[in-house]
């Protein structure tokens, strides 16, 4: 396990769309201070402009045109915060179905889920939708914000419902950790500042939550260190380096390495990075190796240290589908698996998950936004971990043939829920 | 070089080898790509990353200066430098041509040009057949950014499209697209204004000298300190002034405010960004205040 920056924090807004995620996000920002005057000036007076109060905070994330006249977010939007305790990045994500493919981008890079939901309606399918979604992504870790408590007279009854809702979700998905927070984001209760209408909750606020939540999961690894290769590198005398990032673990100078799917081992005798030569190339490390052997290692190979990936053309897969047009056995589609772009053909649909029993039930086809098992035949042959073992080299797109359109997101291997 | 015993790596550190990743990814997957180079230091911090990840090859694609015509002397001085130093082919695409040739309007002598940019810049692609362009952009920047992936798909127009963006999962970037389309591709996009300052610190990048504190001749206009010169002339009972001044942001030169301050180091500049309570657009950029979505406007039409 790398825990490369545990001083910074990678979340995304979860939940179904009307139940306040922007809201809560303006919020946070506002109250911790990390917007601009100027910045805060321009969302009242957009605020005014369209009749929605004195400052509508989900404008602070919401900055497209089209989303502050409809209300709704389309498209994930970034935002950087720091707070004393630590650095966040936020993916602020939306909640419409139309847009599930943009929610999934968002969390795809994420340490934590922040859930906000409707406390009053509790777990829509929506949300359960997102809620698979990031648990097949990866994200261990769930804050729910039982978000409009206000608008439920702060009745403790509605927060534990939630409280139940959620732990039963999370049981069955695998979260390692949920807390559950009732929030109003609109009031301000909760989000920063704690909130005193609620006198029977004692838990953490927001912030606070998400400054104790464990920063750096996204790239904790069980697999050994890996470096797809994206470049060689001609060195003056003659010589060539293998460019690349690392992920999974460390590698060390004069340590064995593996070239695959060539099944060649070599030594690595020096490891170059971006501000000279290094002993040890850490994981989120762009370097270049030089190895002791002569290879034919190209863009598209991969070194790798023990427990080494698999070098398959056939594997199962858990995907995400992301277009209006059908997913049906047989297709043939564009995999990029880290830096191989290969054909690929679909050999098998095993079937779908219903989000609402969470039971994987038999299809025919993979429709837009549903989460299928399927088998998948490549070109050339991959260089795989697990997905639960290691999100990069355990990760793939797939790439229609003609329009060059993303049309899913998969994970080699399938969550254990499924 | 130097060997590292200390195998820890901090924020910027893997914000650097990010985009780096980036960098080669892009380079890797599209035939003819570009780096758009400004002189600002966004773009400054760019082609350093470029470099980078391709030393100690030479860089592997040209540079293009999209040029409003309004430059600022120091800027120009500083890019042909640049150019000169690091061995780089330099394409220019000019605003100034458009206009002279008739592809764009004439918006006059004192008029701005921001918006003429888009032209030159689609022409410049279109012209060199490049598909992917390299910019500085960063999120922070401004509300429609925030919304941009880092490779933009755009159109045979040019145009960036917000609802229909293509999904960009873990690290997986795809670069893919049909002859007569273009990406934009923003390695930046995850840095803060602060970051960027702190790694020119730490990295030495050199910029031009009108982002350190200077004297100039300056009038308010828009409630903006703008610099007086070949381009700004004081209308209407505008009074000229002399004051200490730095640039946060370099562009166009009619239309870029200078801000007042005695900051003449990286230090001195950190400090002041770190308590500043005005965004770097708010601060420097008249173009971006005439609409709400003047950002999100302007890249629809094509702009970086």
């Amino acid at each position: 396990m790398t825990e490369p920056t545990s001083d910074l924090l990678r979340f995304a807004t979860v939940g179904s769309v009307d139940d306040g995620k922007s809201t809560l996000i303006g919020r946070l920002l506002v109250d911790t201070r990390q917007l601009f005057d100027d910045q805060l000036e321009a969302v009242a007076t957009a605020s005014a402009k369209r009749g929605v109060g004195d400052l509508d905070l989900s404008f602070v994330t919401d900055g497209l045109r089209a989303e502050r006249d409809q209300g709704i977010t389309i498209d994930v939007a970034y935002r950087y915060a720091a707070t004393p305790t630590r650095k966040f990045v936020i993916a602020d994500c939306p909640g419409h179905v139309q847009y599930t493919r943009n929610m999934a981008t968002g969390a795809s890079t994420a340490d934590v889920a922040l859930v906000v939901l409707d406390a009053s309606k509790g777990l829509k399918e929506q949300t359960r939708r997102h809620l698979c979604i990031a648990a097949l992504l990866g994200v261990r870790h769930v804050i729910v914000a039982a978000n409009k408590m206000d608008v439920a007279k702060w009745d403790e009854a509605v927060y534990l419902a939630v409280v139940d809702q959620v732990n039963e979700v999370s049981a069955r998905l695998g979260f390692t950790s949920s807390v559950v927070i009732p929030v109003s984001a609109l009031a301000g209760d909760n989000v920063v500042e704690p909130g005193f209408m609620a006198n029977w909750y004692q838990g953490p606020t927001v912030l606070q939550a998400l400054e104790a939540a464990p920063a750096g999961s996204w790239a904790s690894s069980s697999s050994g260190a890996r470096l797809p290769i994206q470049w060689v590198l001609r060195q003056h005398g003659g010589g060539r380096t293998y460019a690349g990032m690392v992920n999974g673990g460390e590698f060390t100078v004069g340590q064995e390495v593996h070239l695959m799917p060539q099944g060649v081992k070599t030594v690595l005798k020096a490891i170059n990075g971006p501000r000279g030569g290094l002993e040890v190339a850490l994981p989120g490390l762009s370097v270049d190796f030089d190895l002791t052997d002569e290879t034919d290692a190209g863009r598209s190979d991969m070194l790798a240290t023990a427990p080494l990936p698999t070098a398959t053309s056939e594997f199962e897969a858990t995907i995400c589908w992301f277009s209006d047009k059908s997913l049906t056995n047989g297709a043939r589609l564009r995999l990029k698996h880290t830096t191989r772009s290969t054909p690929v053909r679909v050999t098998g649909i095993a079937g779908t998950l219903d989000v609402g029993t969470l039971e994987v039930g038999p299809a025919n086809e993979v429709v837009l936004n549903d989460i299928g098992l399927v088998h998948l035949a490549t070109a050339e042959p991959i260089v795989v971990d697990d997905y639960r073992d290691n999100r990069v080299t355990g990760s793939f797109i797939l790439i229609d043939e003609v329009t060059n359109a993303t049309v899913a997101a998969g994970m080699i291997g399938h969550a254990n829920f499924l | 070089m130097t060997t590292s015993t200390h195998p820890q790596i901090d924020h910027l550190d893997l914000l650097e080898s990010h985009a780096i990743f980036i960098i080669r990814e892009v380079v890797a997957e599209c035939e003819r790509p570009v780096l758009l180079f400004s002189g600002g230091k966004d773009s400054a911090v760019l082609l350093h990353l470029a470099v980078k990840a391709f030393a100690p090859q030479k860089l592997p694609f040209p540079v293009m200066h999209v040029d409003t015509g309004h430059n600022f002397p120091e800027v120009l001085a500083y890019r042909d430098e640049r150019v000169a130093t690091l061995g780089l082919r330099l394409e220019v695409a000019s605003v100034q041509e458009a206009i002279d040739q008739g592809r764009v309007p004439d918006p006059g002598p004192l008029g701005m040009r921001n918006q003429l940019q888009t032209r030159a810049l689609l022409d410049g692609i279109e012209k060199h057949k490049f598909d992917a362009a390299f910019g500085g952009a960063r999120r922070d920047e401004d509300k429609a950014r925030a919304k941009e992936r880092v490779l933009s798909f755009r159109g045979v127009f040019g145009g960036w499209d917000p609802k229909i963006q293509r999904p960009e999962l873990w690290q997986l970037y795809q670069g893919k697209v049909n002859a007569g389309e273009n990406l934009r591709a923003f390695p930046l996009s995850d840095w803060t204004e602060l970051d960027v300052w702190n790694y020119i610190r730490r990295e030495n990048v050199p910029l031009p000298s009108i982002y350190f504190a200077h004297e100039r001749p300056v009038l308010k206009r828009d409630n903006m300190w703008l610099a007086v010169g070949e381009f700004i002339h004081p209308q209407h009972g505008e009074v000229v002034e002399r004051h200490l001044v730095r640039f946060r942001t370099v562009g166009d030169a009619s239309c870029t405010g200078a801000v007042r301050s005695g900051a003449d180091t990286l230090d001195a500049i950190i400090a002041e960004i770190s308590v500043t309570n005005v965004s770097e657009r708010g601060a420097t950029r008249a173009d971006d205040r005439f609409s709400e979505t003047a950002m999100e406007d302007r890249k629809r039409e094509g702009y970086f």
